[in-house]
Formats: structure tokens, C-alpha cells, sequence
């Protein structure tokens, strides 16, 4: 049942980005966007990932999608609508993608799965999260460790290891950079559109 | 209520009686208590637009000083709502010549599946929930956010300008009103340390003073801000831009008939609903009667099924009341201009909903426990910070769990001592 939902999902995704690929009308490609995203999503869902699934649902598909199609709402007329790729940017985008993907297989074949999961099992036991308390991996119940981590504490490391002394970092840094960052962006974004005020020249 | 019922789950149930097919193997069991529960939340999903379609229009009636519907089902026209559905399907399925059909036929199914997806991380009494995840909040917010995809599509594809327009507004609309919406929402979850919406509910037990909204004057703001702001995420009245009858024809819906119009319709009262479900579990007390020796009472005559089945009850009636409050409202106030839409959420409601946030985190860092009322059970060892203190090379474990996680925090800090 679950490998078929796990199939299910992952033939809505490739299908919704290749659907996207083919398809020539701005806001239909909007749409399968939505649905690939949308299985990626139940695809984070699956894998017990529960908090990367919602995020992908707010920003990506809830945010970012609604603003695409809300801005070719506002522009698409006529000639915008469909978009016919020349021959030209064909050539490019297959010889890009191609090599992306030959990268991607490559990257893929080149780990070693099985070494590397009996590596994690030798240094947390069989699974790490129920080292930290949580039982059962499927539960999904990813939220807590996530926000420990952006806090810079790895309770589900640190906890029941031979390291003493040594803690792992978190991702504090990371975090905070970003926020900074999100704050400029926003600030910026609110310069930019604020409605430009007439200077008045008085004349002496 | 046999008593087979009380104190067991449906599966559990179905392998131990003793009649007809039954008892069933596990297997068995499991996918027909599923079906029962899928059945039930789909039920839950249809109920409300069937009961509070037929309240809004009696609501609306007696304000405007009609009668309303009153002949289908006896006196009241109860069932006017079966009525009005029997005649939906029985409509012609019609698309415009200009509509990219394809959009415009999947865009109602958007709608649905948004609305009732959220339904499944809604806690309908202690425990009875689809699914009790700890991002359970943050989930049922991600997919409510989903629903203005559906009319979007269904306003661009419909192929008229009266819909775009109401697309158009809505999205505007809803991308600014989230903002205020998650800010509101996040309130109670600093308080609880948890964004588990069952954990939320469970905490408020007792008087009604333990509520959240009642714990400080932040909360008690915040709660009528989030009321506020589900209002207008609902497009309800006075921020109903996307339908707008009266300027738009009918908005983003204008070109929909039959069962697929009213896909749209099932969608927003049962997204009333569940916001206001939603309200209920975050400020006001969830599943609790909010009498303490009452709930007392039940909890130690009670047990099992029964109790839960009171716990919906209760919910229930709260989120009800809160729906006639929004109907109330709907049929009360006028209509604001989509600028003034704008400015009451980019203007008002985003900076009172950042003070308030401020405002209820510094609280409650500056007054552990409320003032008024004496600490409150359960959130007083909310934050166990869980420190392997020793010598200097020792490696300290940090955890920070509610109190309903005791076995958790249990299981943490004897490992942090096991490594000692």
C-alpha cells in the first residue's frame, strides 16, 4: 500500500514536470506545477518528513505558485499566453538538463546506500531518532528536532553518545543569516514599490 | 452505547465481537475501521455546509425580517439544504465557450481537497484525530492556504472578466491575510510549546479561565484578531471581495452551475467550520466544557467512546456558535472596498498582530503563570530543560517537551544520565 502511494506520488511528480516541459500555455504550466509540487510534497509526507511536507505546501505551492499565477494574471493577454519555444532554446535547455541529469545519475550511482546506512546503524543503533526518545520514524513527528537544530542544539545526536565533551552544532548561524537576509529582502522590496513622492521645486 | 463500544477502538472492536462476519483478522479490521473513519471525516466534511447553508439562511431571514425556508422537512425547512443539493445535480454541467475547459473543470476540486485535507489534523475530542502530528498547526494552515489556488484557477479559466476580477481580489487577498493569520495563530503555540493541535486542546482543561484566551490581555486580543482574520480567509463578509454579487455578478463563481458551483460552496462552509474549530482548540478551551467540576465529573463517570463523543459534542457547539457569529456578521455589515480590504490587513491588522506577538511572548517571559488567576496546571513545567550538569568534559542534552511528553522527557533524561 505504501510503495504504491509512494508510486503514485512520484509518477505525479516527473509527470507534472514533464507536463510543465510540454505544455504551452502559461497558467496550465502554473497548474501542473502545482501538482508536481504538490506530490513532492506527499512524497516528504511519506517519507515521515511531515514539517518539510507543510513547508513545501505553504511556500511552494500555498506562496509561490499563487503569486506566478496571480502576476500572469496581470500580464498574460494574447501574445504572452502561450509560450512556443524556438528551436534554438530547445537545443539549450536539452543539452543543460541533459547534463544535469548525467550529473545527478552519476552523483546517485556513485553512493554506496547499503555501506552507508550500515555505517549510520553502527554509530546510532538502528535508528537515531529512537535514540532521542522518538519511537517510531513514520510517526513524523520531525517538528521538534527541526527547531532544536535551527536553535544550535542537537539533542538527537548528542544524546547516547560515546563523544563526551563533544557537542554537535546546530544551524543557529544559518538561520539567523537568513532571517537578516529575508529582513533586507523585505525592506527592499518595500523601497522599491513605495509610490515614488513628487519633489516640489518652489520657485523663488 | 453497548458496552463493547466504550473503551475500545472500532478496530479492536471488530476482532474481538462475536456476530454475524465478525471477528475479522487484523488485516481486515484495520482497512474497514479505516473505511468507517474516512466515512466519518467525510461525513464531518459534508455536515457542516448542510447544516449551516440552511442556519444562514434562516439567520439571514429573521435579521431581514422574513421567514425563510419553511416548508422542506417540516416546520422549520430543515431540510431545505437536501433540497437545494438534489436540485445542484440534477443541473446542466455547463462551460463557457471561452473557458479553458480543462482548468475550469479540475478548479472546484482544488477547492475541495484543500478544505478537506485539513480536516484530517483536526483534533475532533482528546485523541480523535486522523492524524496527531506534532506540526499538526502548521499543516492545517499550509492546506488551508491551498484553497485560493482553486479560485484563482476558477476565476482566470473561467474566461470572463467578472471572474478574473474576483480571482484577481481574492488572491490579493488571501497572500496578505495569511500574514496576520499565521502571526495570530502562533500565539498559542508559544504558550503550549507545541504545535500538536491535540496537545493544545488537552492543556486548556479545567475552569474556563485556563482557556488561552482568558490568560492574558494579549491572547484575549489575539483571539478576536484571529476571528477577524478567518473571517476574511473564508471570503466571508464584510470580506467577501471575490464573490461580490453586487458589483462582480457572482465573482470567481460566476460561470460555475450545478454540482460544481456548489463544490465551492461545500468548501467554504466547511472551511468555516474548521476555522472555527481551529479557534475553539487554540483560545477557547477545545474540547473542555470550561466548568471544572463539570469536565471532573465526566472524566470520573465516563470513560472511553463515551467521554470522547461529549468532548466532539462540546467542540462542536462551540464551533457552532462561532459559525452563527460569522453569520451574524455576514448579514450585519456592509461590504468593504477591496482597497480598504487591503489596508485593514497591510496597515492594522499586520502590526497589531506583530505587537500582540511580541506582547504574549514578553508576557510570559516576564510573568510565568498568569496574574489573575494563579499558575495554570500543566503549563507551569511546560519547558523541561534537561541539563546533564557534572564535570566539564560531561555532554549536556537539552530538551524542551510539554507535559503531556513526560515518558519522552523520561526517556531523554535517563539516557543523558546513562551516559554519565
Amino acid at each position: 500500500m505504501e510503495l504504491f502511494l509512494f508510486g503514485l506520488f512520484a509518477l505525479g511528480a516527473a509527470g507534472g514536470a514533464l507536463a510543465v516541459v510540454f505544455s504551452q500555455n502559461v497558467v496550465r504550466m502554473a497548474f501542473y506545477l502545482v501538482i508536481s509540487l504538490g506530490c513532492t510534497a506527499g512524497l516528504f509526507f511519506m517519507l515521515g518528513a511531515d514539517f518539510v511536507g507543510a513547508t513545501q505546501l505553504l511556500i511552494y505551492v500555498g506562496g509561490t505558485v499563487v503569486l506566478l499565477i496571480f502576476g500572469v494574471m496581470l500580464t498574460a493577454t494574447g501574445p504572452y499566453l502561450s509560450i512556443r519555444t524556438s528551436s534554438g532554446d530547445l537545443i539549450q535547455a536539452v543539452v543543460v538538463g541533459g547534463a544535469f541529469l548525467a550529473m545527478l545519475i552519476l552523483t546517485v550511482m556513485q553512493v554506496d546506500w547499503s555501506g552507508y546506512s550500515a555505517k549510520l546503524a553502527a554509530a546510532h543503533g538502528a535508528s537515531s531518532m529512537e535514540r532521542a526518545g522518538y519511537t517510531d520514524p513514520a510517526d513524523g513527528n520531525t517538528s521538534r528536532s527541526l527547531g532544536l537544530a535551527l536553535l544550535g542544539t542537537r539533542p538527537d545526536q548528542d544524546l547516547g553518545s560515546e563523544r563526551a565533551g563533544e557537542l554537535s552544532t546546530g544551524y543557529l548561524l544559518p538561520f539567523e543569516i537568513v532571517s537578516v537576509h529575508l529582513l533586507v529582502v523585505l525592506v527592499g522590496a518595500a523601497y522599491l514599490a513605495r509610490a515614488k513622492r513628487k519633489l516640489t521645486r518652489v520657485e523663488t | 452505547m453497548t458496552p463493547a463500544v466504550v473503551g475500545t477502538t472500532i478496530s479492536e472492536y471488530l476482532q474481538q465481537a462475536d456476530w454475524g462476519p465478525l471477528p475479522l483478522d487484523a488485516q481486515w479490521a484495520v482497512a474497514v475501521a479505516a473505511i468507517i473513519h474516512i466515512a466519518l471525516l467525510g461525513a464531518f466534511f459534508g455536515l457542516p455546509a448542510f447544516v449551516f447553508i440552511w442556519a444562514e439562511r434562516k439567520v439571514s431571514d429573521r435579521i431581514q425580517d422574513r421567514l425563510g425556508p419553511t416548508r422542506v422537512g417540516g416546520k422549520f425547512g430543515w431540510l431545505q439544504s437536501l433540497a437545494d443539493g438534489i436540485k445542484l445535480i440534477q443541473k446542466e454541467d455547463l462551460a463557457p465557450e471561452a473557458a479553458d475547459k480543462m482548468l475550469f473543470r479540475v478548479a472546484p476540486y482544488i477547492v475541495v481537497i484543500a478544505s478537506f485535507a485539513a480536516f484530517l489534523v483536526l483534533p475532533f475530542s482528546d485523541g480523535w484525530t486522523a492524524l496527531a502530528l506534532d506540526a499538526g498547526l502548521f499543516i492545517a494552515l499550509a492546506l488551508l492556504s491551498l484553497e485560493v489556488l482553486g479560485i484563482i484557477l476558477a476565476g482566470y479559466s473561467s474566461g470572463s472578466k467578472w471572474s478574473l476580477f474576483g480571482g484577481m481580489r481574492e488572491a490579493a487577498q488571501m497572500v496578505s491575510y495569511e500574514i496576520p493569520l499565521g502571526l495570530t495563530a502562533v500565539i498559542p503555540v508559544t504558550i503550549a510549546g507545541s504545535m500538536n493541535l491535540g496537545e493544545i486542546g488537552a492543556l486548556q482543561r479545567g475552569w474556563f479561565v485556563n482557556w488561552f484566551v482568558f490568560r492574558d490581555p494579549f491572547t484575549f486580543l489575539a483571539f478576536f484578531v484571529f476571528f477577524t482574520v478567518t473571517l476574511a480567509s473564508n471570503k466571508r463578509a464584510p470580506f467577501d471581495l471575490a464573490e461580490a454579487e453586487s458589483e462582480l455578478v457572482g465573482g470567481f463563481h460566476t460561470e460555475y452551475s450545478g454540482m460544481r458551483w456548489s463544490f465551492f460552496f461545500l468548501a467554504e462552509y466547511a472551511s468555516m467550520w474548521f476555522v472555527s474549530a481551529l479557534a475553539v482548540i487554540l483560545f477557547l478551551g477545545g474540547w473542555w466544557t470550561g466548568l471544572g467540576s463539570l469536565d471532573a465529573a465526566i472524566a470520573n463517570n465516563i470513560h472511553g467512546f463515551a467521554a470522547q463523543l461529549l468532548g466532539f459534542v462540546v467542540l462542536t457547539t462551540k464551533a457552532g456558535i462561532l459559525v452563527c457569529v460569522q453569520i451574524w456578521i455576514r448579514w450585519t455589515l456592509p461590504r468593504l472596498r477591496i482597497d480598504q480590504v487591503m489596508m485593514t490587513c497591510l496597515k492594522y491588522l499586520v502590526p497589531i498582530s506583530c505587537a500582540l506577538f511580541l506582547g504574549a511572548v514578553i508576557w510570559s517571559l516576564v510573568l510565568p503563570g498568569r496574574v489573575f488567576f494563579g499558575t495554570q496546571p500543566g503549563l507551569g513545567e511546560r519547558a523541561v530543560f534537561v541539563v546533564a550538569q557534572g564535570d566539564a568534559t560531561d555532554s549536556s542534552g537539552l530538551a524542551v517537551a510539554p507535559s503531556a511528553d513526560a515518558t519522552r522527557v523520561a526517556t531523554v533524561v535517563a539516557e543523558s544520565e546513562g551516559v554519565q
